[in-house]
């Protein structure tokens, strides 16, 4: 199934930049991955950026003599390019964090019919980013109410009222978005979901317990 | 730019890594103090990326962008890095094509230039407001909420100029992908 939901345009030039925060970039991140015209965009995002440094007015600096090297050992930072959309699996970028398999995972209880897994950042990255489980046909948490939120779907799908959210898809979310999305009714949904800010999720939390004590 | 490259791939040219040097690292410095290095720290970036490029121009393949867009993405990750301190989720174009790119068909090359000039003019033409945001964004490291504080503009007028500059950049190179 084709990817049909993208990361907004001014997201991804941040990202090309270097200045999306760290929760929102490991989404991105993760959708590229899978998808083949975000990364085709992004090349030309990173060319932007070698033209804005070659424009740059030079500083003096110091050649040090560069040594003859052993052979240079695989790159720790370096992420496959090869888009890994299969079904079922996670995008490469994410196994660092969080294995290979969907199935594998460690699952906390969040509620009834919700799980989650709160994925590590940097200490000095102010975010949120974890993965969320999503039973069958139950309302998902609600995002969009402060700051910049990413979901990715990585299994199932979603629909709310900005449309069907599938395999592979980014929901794009900021403020101004205002939504109710329903895991599928057959294959529930499994998303990674990053915050710009930690607070945004007490909010969620809050959302996620609501339906199910019946406030 | 691409040649000098090949020649410290192929060769491990040490004359060839000068000039790929003196041509880098004194913007890659610059860069780096804009984003808010120290000059001491922004010299030892600028070697890093540049000795980054040297141990590792083996690995990288022309088909995936130009070199300075290599030595771009190299930089860009350094600073997250180091001076942001966060993981840099971005990937490097490097790590698959084992082999030199030697193998580049002339047609990719000129499409390569042709896609750089093309970017170039169409960055040159933006309105200065909409460049703005964007050198803020890749120069000055600055996030959409940053960016709205220092100009003091609500953070859609920002996101929008974005989008703006974006299309325009993007519609000059349509054609070529
Ligand atoms: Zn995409």
């Amino acid at each position: 199934m084709a990817i049909t939901h993208h990361a907004d345009d001014s997201t991804l030039m941040s990202y090309a930049a270097g200045t999306l925060p760290e929760a929102l970039s490991a989404v991105v991140a993760a959708h590229v991955a899978m998808c083949t015209d975000c990364r085709r965009e992004l090349a030309t995002l990173d060319e932007l950026g070698a033209i804005l440094l070659a424009d740059l007015p030079g500083q003096a600096t110091v050649m040090p003599l560069p040594r003859q090297p052993a052979v240079e050992p695989a790159p720790c930072s370096a992420i496959v390019r090869k888009p890994s959309a299969a079904a079922g699996t996670i995008p490469a970028p994410l196994t660092r964090l969080v294995g290979k398999d969907l199935d594998a995972i460690a699952w906390k209880r969040l509620g009834l019919g919700v799980w989650h897994l709160p994925l590590p950042l940097s200490a000095n990255a102010t975010g949120d980013l974890r993965l969320i489980k999503v039973a069958p046909g139950q309302i998902m948490p609600d995002h969009g109410h402060g700051g910049a939120e990413l979901a990715l779907i990585l299994a199932g799908s979603y629909t709310d009222s900005i449309g069907h959210f599938g395999h592979g898809d980014l929901a794009d979310l900021d403020d101004a978005v205002e939504h109710q999305p329903i895991a599928d009714r057959e294959a529930g949904c499994i998303c990674l979901i990053a915050s710009e800010h930690p607070a945004r999720f007490k909010g969620l939390f809050a959302r996620l317990v609501q339906p199910f004590v019946g406030l | 730019m691409a040649d000098l490259l090949q020649q410290v791939a192929v060769h491990r040219d040490v004359d060839a890594f000068r000039q790929l040097f003196q041509q880098y690292a004194p913007r890659v410095k610059s860069y780096m103090m804009r984003q808010g290095a120290d000059p001491n720290t922004a010299e030892e970036l600028a070697q890093e990326t540049l000795l980054t490029v040297w141990r590792k121009a083996a690995l990288y393949s022309g088909e995936k962008g130009s070199a300075t867009t290599w030595i771009f993405t190299i930089a860009r990750n350094l600073r997250i890095d180091r001076l942001r301190k966060e993981v840099p989720w971005q990937e490097l174009p490097e790590g698959h094509n084992e082999t030199p790119s030697s193998d580049t068909l002339p047609d990719e090359v000129v499409s390569e230039a042709e896609r750089r000039a093309r970017v170039q003019t169409a960055l040159a033409s933006l309105p200065q407001d909409q460049h703005e945001v964007v050198s803020l964004s890749y120069i000055d490291g600055l996030s959409h909420s940053e960016i709205a504080e220092r100009l003091n503009l609500p953070l859609g007028t920002v996101k929008s100029r974005m989008r703006l500059a974006y299309q325009k950049i993007r519609d000059a190179v349509e054609d070529l992908k």
